[in-house]
């Protein structure tokens, strides 16, 4: 068995020139071709309903993503989240928005997490608060992404907060970026990521790709500049459910870019359900031949069973099979005793 | 005001030729403001910047500026506040996700740089804002940092710690109470 064959449960030595013990910084620095996936997560206070999602997942992928508040929407918190699954010996990526916390709340929530176990971070603006369910809320936005790259790496290289005090252990993470290639400025979407590799992000994952031609010219820009070669890029898919929903995301979803010939390709077939799980196969096989793309990201929001018919159709794991964890042993529930 | 601020991207490079030159001639006039001493001259400095950068640019006095790296589109007029935008949610005719009836401020930004004719600036990473700065003269920083006075005058090397008073043997006094609420 090679050393990408490991049980995700037991701790990793670092090794040179890695930034993290984790399994998806060995995946990408073997060259292999990785896939990530977003876990939905729950509107609710147990721990089966992540566990449940993540067992799906798992079976398909390198890394889940554990959201934070993603649309502005609340839900069980990333942290959270990431301290169930790195118990169970899942492999996470900690998603953090500058939404919502200042720069004290998280870089503490950086130390946290690091101690849990979480080896991969993806910094992220955040959607404004207007996007979700709360818009009366005040937005935070005291760091922007490129600026808590540049805080996160400042901690785990040179062992210090921001105001120059010593961390004893610093936090060995692997950095991600987001990139959405799809929205305005196009032409200096690719400049714009080489800041935040500049700032420490060492993995990107895209939004929602729909347009194959419009994302070949972002990577041949990303390649003009080398930028494939200093960081790994993960680009983002999902199966549209129907048209209509589609077409709901298209205007609701703060920059999700799909074009009319996917929509009308949707509303031509008899099951929408399966041609929109056929798109998501076909725009990968085109997708993973681009020069310079590393992997995948899936966002299968409330289609996490699609995930596994996609991941196996398009054929990107090729015979490799992410181990799944075992699962954390079911103790019969124990009667609540209270001692007087 | 918003045509005015939009006005001012689209001549970011004879402004910003102009705001260099202004620049020089307010560091040059340090001595003058020396003598008249920097908290005297501040509160005059505030109202006169944010009176005139407010016309052009919308300022909004964050006390740190970097309009020459952000192609004369002031970033804290983003609704994220983003000092390295923009951010993933523009939209498709380039407008802000949060506010839809706004040019989103740094799409407005890049094409500034574009016609300023260097994106060496606007590529430096912009670290996260000083809060404690918000409302000060920025105008006067710039003079402070770049002579090196006030909170930007030259640290004096540090002095060898002092000997500590040998009291090792000395047995720690108790403090009782200590971490007790009062």
């Amino acid at each position: 068995m090679s050393d990408l064959h490991f049980d995700p449960a037991a701790p990793l030595p670092t090794l040179p020139g890695h930034s993290s013990g984790g399994r998806l910084e060995r995946i990408l620095r073997a060259g292999k071709f990785a896939v990530t996936a977003e876990l939905n997560p729950p509107d609710s206070a147990d721990p089966r309903d992540v566990y449940d999602r993540a067992l799906v997942l798992s079976e398909v992928c390198d890394a889940i993503n554990a959201t934070d508040a993603s649309g502005a929407n609340c839900h069980m918190s990333s942290v959270g989240i990431c301290s169930l699954l790195t118990r169970a010996g899942y492999s996470v990526i900690m998603q953090i928005s500058c939404r919502d916390r200042n720069r004290i709340a998280i870089q503490g929530d950086v130390l946290g997490a690091a101690a849990m176990g979480v080896q991969n971070i993806l910094c992220l603006t955040g959607d404004g608060v207007q996007a979700g369910d709360q818009p009366e809320a005040k937005p935070v936005f005291d760091f922007d992404s490129t600026s808590l790259l540049n805080c996160i790496r400042g901690m785990r290289d040179d062992g210090r907060f921001l105001s120059g005090r010593k961390i004893t252990v610093p936090p060995r993470v692997f950095l991600g970026g987001a990139a959405n290639p799809f929205v305005p400025p196009h032409e200096h979407r690719a400049v714009h990521i080489g800041k935040k590799i500049a700032a420490g992000a060492q993995f990107i994952q895209t939004q929602y790709c729909y347009d194959v031609p419009m994302l070949r010219k972002f990577m041949d820009k990303v390649r003009e500049q080398g930028l494939h070669e200093k960081a790994f890029f993960l680009i983002g898919v999902g199966p549209l459910p129907s048209s209509k929903t589609a077409r709901w995301m298209r205007s609701n979803v703060p920059g999700v870019h799909i074009p009319d010939a996917v929509i009308e390709r949707m509303e031509k077939s008899q099951n929408e359900k399966a041609e929109g799980k056929q798109l998501a196969i076909d725009l990968i096989q085109e997708i993973k031949e681009i020069d310079g793309v590393h992997g995948l990201h899936v966002m299968a929001y409330r289609q996490e069973e699609f995930v596994n018919d996609i991941i196996h159709a398009s054929g990107v794991m090729k015979n490799r099979q992410p181990k799944r964890p075992a699962r954390p042993p079911e103790s019969p529930a124990a009667p609540i005793t209270v001692s007087a | 005001m918003y045509a005015v601020r939009l006005w001012s991207v689209r001549h970011a490079k004879g402004l910003n030729r102009f705001y260099k030159g202004f620049e020089k001639i307010l560091v040059a006039l340090h001595p003058l403001w020396n003598r008249i001493g920097y908290d005297k001259v501040e509160k005059p400095f505030q109202v006169f910047e944010q009176a005139t950068k407010g016309f052009l640019f919308d300022c909004q006095m964050c006390g740190q500026c970097a309009l020459s790296s952000t192609g004369m589109s002031c970033p804290m007029n983003c609704p994220k506040t983003l000092r390295n935008g923009p951010c993933g949610g523009v939209r498709p005719n380039g407008n802000c996700e949060v506010k839809p009836e706004m040019k989103c401020v740094w799409v407005q930004g890049w094409a500034g740089a574009e016609r300023m004719g260097d994106l060496a600036p606007i590529k430096d990473v912009q670290i996260q804002v000083d809060n404690r700065l918000k409302g000060r003269s920025s105008w006067l920083r710039v003079v402070r940092m770049t002579r090196k006075v006030g909170e930007f005058a030259p640290k004096p090397p540090k002095a060898p710690p002092a000997r500590k008073p040998v009291v090792a043997d000395a047995p720690k006094p108790a403090t009782p109470g200590e971490g007790k609420a009062a």
